[in-house]
């Protein structure tokens, strides 16, 4: 069946009058300069409206000293790096000296097992936040997907959860955080955690906003397949399997995924407000140390970060919007 | 003696906020194996859902239908459905739709090779073979018709049941399309019931044409046989006058109902006006037909 994909030539000729319509320069007009003017001036207004505010930390931080706190936070990062290479190298050597001398395998162990404690820096900061709301998405998912089918699959199942789905949703991270964290303080009991604790009440706080979102626009997606289609099914007698894979999943992705999509970006904005109360060393976290820090820097620092949670969310909302665009039968749907 | 198909006595009624609605009122309807039949009358009538009871798609609240000796009342390929809006699934291609039916309905009959062999002999039938790998969104009306046509024979229907299969078209893709169909109807000899609000498209395909009598509690008005030499020809029946004499009659049928129409719909909707003139009593809204059926 595959003599009649596209073949490469018209594929080549059709990127080639993409690019020829990119850079079309009415279009390059209106997708570069444009925004970069825009840009330009939201810079100038912030600069000038920013050194108006006198705050007890000092000035209002303007664009010029957030970015030179953006080369200090990356200075500092590499200078931590540094440290910690050093710190491993001088690690080896002692362990080197210590079976050269012969000392007992169990103190060798002990030194092996040895790990960096250094300061964590901005960079890692931000890698903790990802894995945290990656872990509460994905475990969000896990549920509100197949909950989402059987809700939208049944009208009595479907009447029975909406008044909780309705009730739950709204609700805060905040309130849920005491929760969470008391669960997760008397569950999770170990000797050698695997998480810690801090995490875990913060990924599970993004789990609780995430489900929403998933749940009621999967169940969305899988009521509203068409009713012809269903009818087809139904001639074609498919069993309730076949039905499910071949017709309601497929013909529900799009709306699957505007609800993975909101989940996501909610999941992401919860985070935030969960480490900082959680103390989960993300970007949370760093935002309120800086805070507390109060030093005359602090304001430009979070104004960093503020700027890093905005780019990161805007670039996980392009990241979902890609992969919907992969996975969506739907190529006429406007998606943006 | 049984005949291949028969619609005995159906009756479907259909609870509403404002009370129970009676749709069909015993419809009778028989036919032969191999006979192309057209149902025809005003819409909102319950042409579909005579339809959708032979598919199994409803349940008739009254009566039943026999295929072959036997009363069927659940949905199956037997009875395959060509729907008026195409209903592709939009994420499979043309050759998955097709094939997506073909498996099903021949997963143990056939082996893979034989089900890859017969969708693409039902797609060449339908003359889109060359569009194998395309989506649904990728190609015409027409051609989502086709395809449409082609899931429903590669079923083996004993029925091959139309819901207005190009009602959505415009009449050049239409003409087309009934060409190609009684092209088909001549070498496959199915057996067809067709919905159709075109009279030209009713003479010219059917062996007889059903006409309906208007809902609600609609019943088989009258039945026209169509006694035409195939293959037709649309060109030459254009100047034929039996061709034309039933073109006439099918009109004169809807035209009258159409008048009734508005006569009940007057009776119903506003009890004041009696300017119009009638010679239908009020106690007898619904005419009975002129001729009844045999």
């Amino acid at each position: 069946m595959n003599q009649l994909t596209t073949p490469a030539p018209t594929f080549f000729s059709e990127r080639l009058s993409q690019l020829a319509s990119a850079l079309n320069p009415q279009k390059l007009l209106k997708m570069t300069i444009i925004p970069f003017v825009a840009i330009l001036m939201f810079l100038l207004l912030w600069s000038a409206g920013a050194s108006q505010v006198q705050t007890s930390l000092g000035v209002f931080p303007g664009p010029a000293k957030v970015w030179q706190q953006t080369q200090s936070l990356w200075q500092e990062h590499q200078a931590e790096r540094v440290k910690e290479v050093a710190f491993y190298e001088r690690l080896q050597k002692r362990i080197d000296k210590a079976v050269a001398a012969g000392k007992p395998e169990q103190k060798i162990e002990r030194l092996r097992n040895r790990q960096y404690t250094g300061k964590e820096t901005f960079i890692d900061q931000v890698l903790t936040s990802l894995i945290t709301v990656a872990t509460g998405f994905l475990l969000a998912s896990l549920f509100a997907i197949p909950l989402g089918i059987i809700i939208g699959m049944n009208h009595t199942i479907y009447s029975a959860f909406n008044p909780i789905i309705q009730l739950l949703k709204p609700v805060s991270p905040l309130a849920w955080l005491p929760l969470v964290t008391m669960v997760v303080s008397a569950v999770y009991v170990s000797a050698d955690p695997m998480f810690s604790k801090s995490f875990l009440t913060s990924a599970i706080t993004v789990t609780l906003c995430c489900l929403w979102p998933t749940i009621i626009n999967t169940a969305v997606g899988v009521a509203g397949v068409d009713k012809d289609l269903l009818n087809v099914s139904r001639v074609l007698r498919l069993g309730w399997f076949t039905k499910t894979v071949k017709i309601v999943l497929p013909s529900s992705i799009p709306m699957m995924f505007t609800g993975l999509r909101l989940s996501l970006s909610i999941g992401w904005m919860v985070l935030i407000a969960a480490e900082m109360l959680a103390q989960n060393p993300g970007l949370g976290k760093f935002v309120w140390d800086e805070f507390q820090n109060g030093s005359s820097n602090s304001l430009a620092r979070i104004m960093v970060a503020v700027i890093a949670i905005g780019f990161i969310g805007f670039l996980l909302d392009r990241g979902m919007l890609s992969l919907q665009k992969i996975v969506s039968w739907d190529k006429n749907a406007i998606l943006r | 003696m049984n005949k291949y198909l028969e619609i005995d006595h159906v009756s479907i009624t259909f609870p509403t906020d404002n009370g129970p609605l009676n749709v069909l009122d015993g419809v009778n309807l028989k036919l032969d194996q191999g006979e192309f039949v057209t149902l025809i009358g005003h819409s909102g009538c319950g042409k579909s859902t005579v339809l959708n009871i032979v598919a199994g798609l409803l349940q008739a609240s009254e009566g039943g239908v026999v295929l072959e000796a036997k009363e069927v009342n659940e949905p199956g390929p037997d009875r395959a459905v060509v729907f008026q809006h195409h209903s592709l699934m939009p994420w499979l291609s043309v050759y998955d739709n097709v094939r997506l039916a073909v498996d099903q309905v021949f997963k143990k009959t056939k082996s893979k090779q034989e089900r890859h062999q017969w969708t693409l002999h039902n797609l060449e039938l339908v003359h889109m073979e060359h569009a194998l790998e395309r989506k649904p969104d990728e190609i015409s009306g027409g051609m989502k018709q086709r395809v449409g046509i082609a899931r429903a024979l590669a079923m083996e229907p004993k029925v091959l049941l139309m819901d207005e299969p190009f009602g959505a078209l415009d009449s050049l893709t239409r003409t087309h399309m009934q060409d190609s169909l009684m092209e088909i109807q001549a070498r496959l000899k199915n057996t067809v019931i067709m919905i159709t609000h075109d009279v030209d498209e009713a003479v010219l395909l059917s062996d007889r044409i059903i006409m309906m009598t208007n809902g609600p509690s609609a019943k088989v008005g009258e039945i026209l046989d169509i006694d035409l030499p195939r293959p037709r020809d649309r060109l030459a029946l254009a100047e034929n006058p039996t061709y034309n004499h039933y073109r006439a009659e099918v009109v004169r049928f809807l035209h009258e109902r159409h008048l009734q129409k508005g006569l009940d719909q007057n009776d119903s909707s506003n009890e004041k006006e009696q300017a119009m003139p009638r010679d239908i009593s009020d106690n007898e809204p619904h005419e009975p037909p002129v001729r009844l059926a045999s």
